[in-house]
């Protein structure tokens, strides 16, 4: 590991990847991508640099691309700085049919952007949300920073936004 | 039949074929022709573009044939309507997002999408909704990328990881957002990268340098040999008119496959370069005049014969290049000896020629090109091979990856694209003490039946775990080679380092082999253009001068054949002060430049390769001969005719030749049979001298500066295997002189001083100096290797 790698991932980051590494045959340590890139993500506020998927890349002893590929493929992973808080809020079918249109223009009324766009003070970021969150029974639902928040109403958001530092 | 072979039956025909092949496979081997992108027979089978759908009996629907192994008694159909059913709707998806844009397109013409959607494609796409758009992605000088009209066979993404072992090129996001590309803004760097080009089988990666400049169908093709390397890699050039458009590689199992270098396939810029000359020159009272051939040829009669009349033809200094084909180097050696000249050389960046009778016929490569797939180790003496040998690096990582043990002797530490089982760093100085201690460690463990003097010479040596590594890998291995590279050729104690490599080669009982620099480096040695070989390569009683001999004498006079000597040979100081210190300096040249010029007292303007007839023979001992794709610029003439006219100028007997094939018969008449084989030549090594306390410097030749025509290529010359014109030295070395990166620094060998820009680079040894040579501002430093000395300027 080169000094670059060390001071770009944190003792904390290096050490949750081992831990992933453990799980896996010394000869297979690209299975641990996906948790390593996770750990460099909330390392760095919520999305990917670069410099951090490069330093991945050589922890793990992949090529960089082969990180990229990952890293733009998952829906869960940022490759350009958004918000620290990630907002998802389900919009599948569940959702939907228990109002979640409202919930998602609340939202985007009180933070004053569009899903997809994060504050300009860079704490907030709407995610736009693919697929189903698998919350059915709470909907509408939404997902903040990998927390659940469900059965909601609109005061309820400005609740739970507002609690968020 | 074997057991291993099963029958299927495809479209009515009985087939035989093995167990595990793949369906696509056979029906190739048996010029039945599938529809494919994504399978290519050089890479991994991706099945992701299903264009090769056939019908299977018993299948419930249609299989690809590139990932159908085939299965005893199975029954095909390639033509059926559900084959071609499902051809077509692949067909249709696959040109929803492809833009209409053939016209404007380079690949239009020899497009495999063009092609089957003419076969298998709609009149008109039912497709109504918008066309994806990608943007364009520069990755570097040599190829252009319009990747909106990628089709994701994913071809340049295999070829990345399975060829060039340097995985740069990805599929990004996913599902209508994915794309080809790096992902992030880079130049590819893969020394074979440009074979993406060809590998892509619509206009997404096409060649940058060929960019709008011809339609393919205006195009005709015409077989050559590469220039640039010993392998002799085939190639096609692409000629439109008077002029090679593009140079893309011919198949040749045996040599280079399908695949191609950058600097071969991209070199042919260089022949189109500004600075070619075209006419025959003469300096008169220090100006230079064009003159016709006839008066030209006179005034060199007239110079030549006035070194020879009041000196001797003993002070006349031929330097020829090692990429001159077998029939130039024949005739200037014929000519040199019909006026009585014996000092001739080809190997211009070598010092140390004490040892050069115990070659046989030629520094051979030890085996031929395809067996270094096969080898189960190999130990790797001075040598940048990715860079040197692109093909043979290729076919010894192939080798590499199915378990060989290849182990590396440098004195930088190189980039290899492949695990090596074994590497040590060291000091030029120390590539022989090294050497010495595997040689050590290989005597410990043999059963004793070494040479006495041999193992005196070991006995001092300090054996390290390392070094009996390196010895077991040798020798436990069945097939094993010893390799001694460019940069061991180089090296000051040449001889010393083959010495040991012979030595340990034995004793191991593996092949020994030399990687020679050029195209006709092996041939050189045939041709009689090596100072102490005559035409043939037979021995000869009265050596000439070597090269380096050659420029250390300051003769009266040189002629010189396609050398830039200030760039290309060993000593690049003693080079320039020889030309500029002679009465006589004829150039037989493709350039002009400055420096020709200043020193230079007649310039005949030589055809490059393209231009001419010819033969090359590679370093396997392999001579391949190919004809002038092009005619020569303006006036210049290939070298051959022009040696001949100077023969019957100089009324020499026996120089009546009307093609060079008539060249090409006499010399190969008295080479008789190419030997291949390297003799036994251990000698005892001479004392190790050192001076402690100064620097030692390391030169290297980039790959596409290693001659006159690369150095001219304009789009290699933007590629980063160029020299930098600085010092490389490591952090170590930088700290103790105050220097950092990009700082300048004053650099001293002999009594010369010039400032260079520093690089930190720590691939190169403590208390190192590494320099690329062939730029501009390092010629004053001089010899390649040596003591040097830097501050800070």
């Amino acid at each position: 590991m080169t000094e670059t790698t060390k001071t770009i991932l944190s003792e904390h980051t290096r050490s949750e990847i081992d831990m992933w590494l453990e799980k896996y045959p010394e000869d297979q340590k690209r299975s641990a991508v996906l948790a390593a890139l996770r750990e460099a993500q909330h390392q760095n506020d919520g999305y990917l640099t670069t410099e951090l998927m490069d330093a991945v890349a050589e922890y793990l002893g992949m090529s960089n691309i082969a990180v990229y590929e990952v890293a733009s493929f998952y829906s869960m992973f940022e490759t350009e700085p958004v918000g620290r808080h990630s907002i998802s809020v389900c919009t599948n079918i569940s959702c939907l049919l228990m109002g979640s249109d409202d919930i998602v223009n609340h939202v985007e009324k009180k933070l004053g952007i569009k899903t997809g766009e994060s504050t300009a003070d860079g704490k907030f970021y709407i995610k736009c949300e693919e697929e189903c969150l698998a919350a059915c029974c709470g909907g509408p639902m939404m997902m903040i920073d990998h927390k659940y928040y469900e059965n909601l109403t609109t005061d309820k958001v400005d609740e739970i936004l507002d609690s968020l530092d | 039949m074997s057991d291993d072979q099963i029958t299927i039956e495809v479209d009515g025909k009985s087939l035989k074929a093995d167990k595990g092949q793949m369906l696509i496979e056979v029906t190739d081997a048996n010029d039945i022709y599938v529809p494919r992108f994504c399978y290519h027979k050089k890479l991994t089978v991706a099945a992701n573009c299903r264009m090769c759908l056939v019908e299977v009996e018993k299948a419930p629907k249609p299989l690809p044939a590139c990932a159908t192994p085939v299965m005893d008694g199975m029954v095909v159909k390639t033509q059926s309507n559900v084959a071609i059913d499902a051809q077509k709707s692949i067909m249709e998806f696959l040109l929803i997002n492809h833009p209409l844009d053939c016209p404007i397109c380079d690949q239009g013409g020899e497009c495999e999408l063009q092609d089957l959607a003419m076969g298998y494609g709609g009149d008109v796409s039912r497709y109504q909704e918008k066309k994806r758009v990608v943007k364009d992605k520069n990755i570097g000088p040599l190829i252009q990328t319009d990747l909106t009209r990628c089709i994701h066979c994913t071809r340049c993404v295999r070829f990345g990881e399975e060829v060039a072992g340097l995985r740069e090129m990805g599929a990004t996001g996913r599902g209508e957002n994915m794309e080809i590309g790096t992902y992030i803004e880079k130049s590819v760097s893969s020394e074979m990268s440009g074979n993406i080009i060809d590998l892509c089988p619509v206009g997404a990666l096409t060649s940058k340098p060929f960019r709008y400049s011809a339609r393919t169908w205006e195009l005709v093709q015409k077989d050559g040999v590469a220039p640039h390397d010993s392998v002799g890699s085939n190639i096609h050039f692409h000629v439109k008119g008077d002029r090679v458009k593009r140079v893309a590689p011919a198949e040749n199992e045996s040599i280079n496959e399908v695949w191609l270098s950058d600097r071969d396939r991209f070199s042919y810029e260089g022949v189109y370069s500004d600075d070619r000359l075209q006419t025959p020159m003469i300096k008169e009272d220090g100006s230079w005049k064009e003159v016709d051939w006839e008066t030209a040829l006179d005034v060199v009669k007239d110079k030549l014969n006035g070194v020879i009349d009041s000196h001797s033809a003993e002070q006349i200094g031929i330097l020829a290049s090692p990429s001159s084909t077998l029939e130039e180097l024949y005739l200037l050696q014929k000519f040199a000896s019909g006026i009585g000249a014996n000092n001739i050389d080809t190997r211009l960046r070598q010092a140390d020629f004490s040892d050069q009778d115990s070659v046989s016929q030629f520094p051979y490569l030890g085996q031929a090109v395809s067996e270094f797939e096969s080898v189960q180790s190999a130990l790797l003496i001075g040598s940048n091979l990715r860079k040197e040998q692109p093909i043979i690096n290729h076919r010894l990582r192939k080798a590499a990856l199915k378990g060989a043990a290849v182990m590396l002797l440098n004195p930088v530490d190189y980039d290899f694209n492949y695990p090596l089982a074994a590497k040590s760093i060291v000091a030029p100085d120390q590539l022989s003490v090294e050497l010495t201690a595997i040689l050590k460690a290989l005597i410990e463990s043999s059963d004793g039946s070494v040479d006495a003097q041999a193992k005196q010479c070991a006995e001092n040596a300090n054996v390290t775990d390392a070094h009996r590594t390196i010895a077991s890998k040798l020798v436990d291995s069945d097939n094993a080679i010893v390799l001694l590279g460019n940069i061991a050729t180089a090296h000051p104690q040449f001889s010393l380092l083959r010495s040991l490599a012979g030595l340990i080669a034995k004793i191991s009982n593996s092949k020994l082999g030399y990687l020679s620099e050029a195209a006709n480096s092996s041939g050189a040695w045939l041709a009689g253009a090596v100072p102490h070989r005559n035409a043939g390569g037979k021995e000869c009683t009265s050596a000439g001068l070597n090269s380096n001999e050659m420029l250390q004498a300051k003769l009266k006079a040189y002629v010189l054949m396609g050398v830039e000597p200030e760039l290309d040979c060993w000593d690049s100081r003693a080079a320039r002060a020889a030309m500029n210190d002679a009465d006589l300096v004829i150039s037989l040249t493709a350039y002009r430049s400055d420096e020709i010029e200043n020193y230079a007292d007649v310039m005949l303007p030589i055809s490059a390769f393209v231009e001419t007839s010819g033969s090359y023979i590679n370093n396997e001992g392999i001579s391949q001969s190919f004809t002038g794709a092009v005619p020569p610029l303006g006036e210049a003439r290939p070298a051959w005719k022009l040696l001949r006219v100077l023969g019957n100028i100089f009324n020499l007997d026996d120089f009546e030749y009307q093609s060079s094939s008539d060249v090409n018969t006499e010399v190969m008449q008295s080479i008789g049979d190419i030997k291949a084989e390297n003799m036994d030549h251990w000698r005892s090594p001479v004392a190790i001298e050192k001076n402690a306390a100064d620097l030692q410097r390391i030169t290297e030749t980039p790959m596409n500066m290693i001659d006159p025509i690369c150095r001219r290529a304009v789009s290699l010359q933007k590629t980063d295997n160029v020299s930098d014109g600085a010092i490389h030295i490591n952090t170590a070395l930088a700290d103790k002189n105050n220097l950092s990166d990009a700082d300048t620094a004053k650099v001293e060998q002999d009594d010369d001083a010039v400032n260079l820009k520093v690089v930190i680079d720590d691939r190169v040894p403590d208390d190192c100096v590494l320099i690329q040579s062939a730029h501009p501002a390092q010629i004053d430093l001089g010899a390649a290797f040596g003591s040097i000395r830097i501050a800070k300027a």
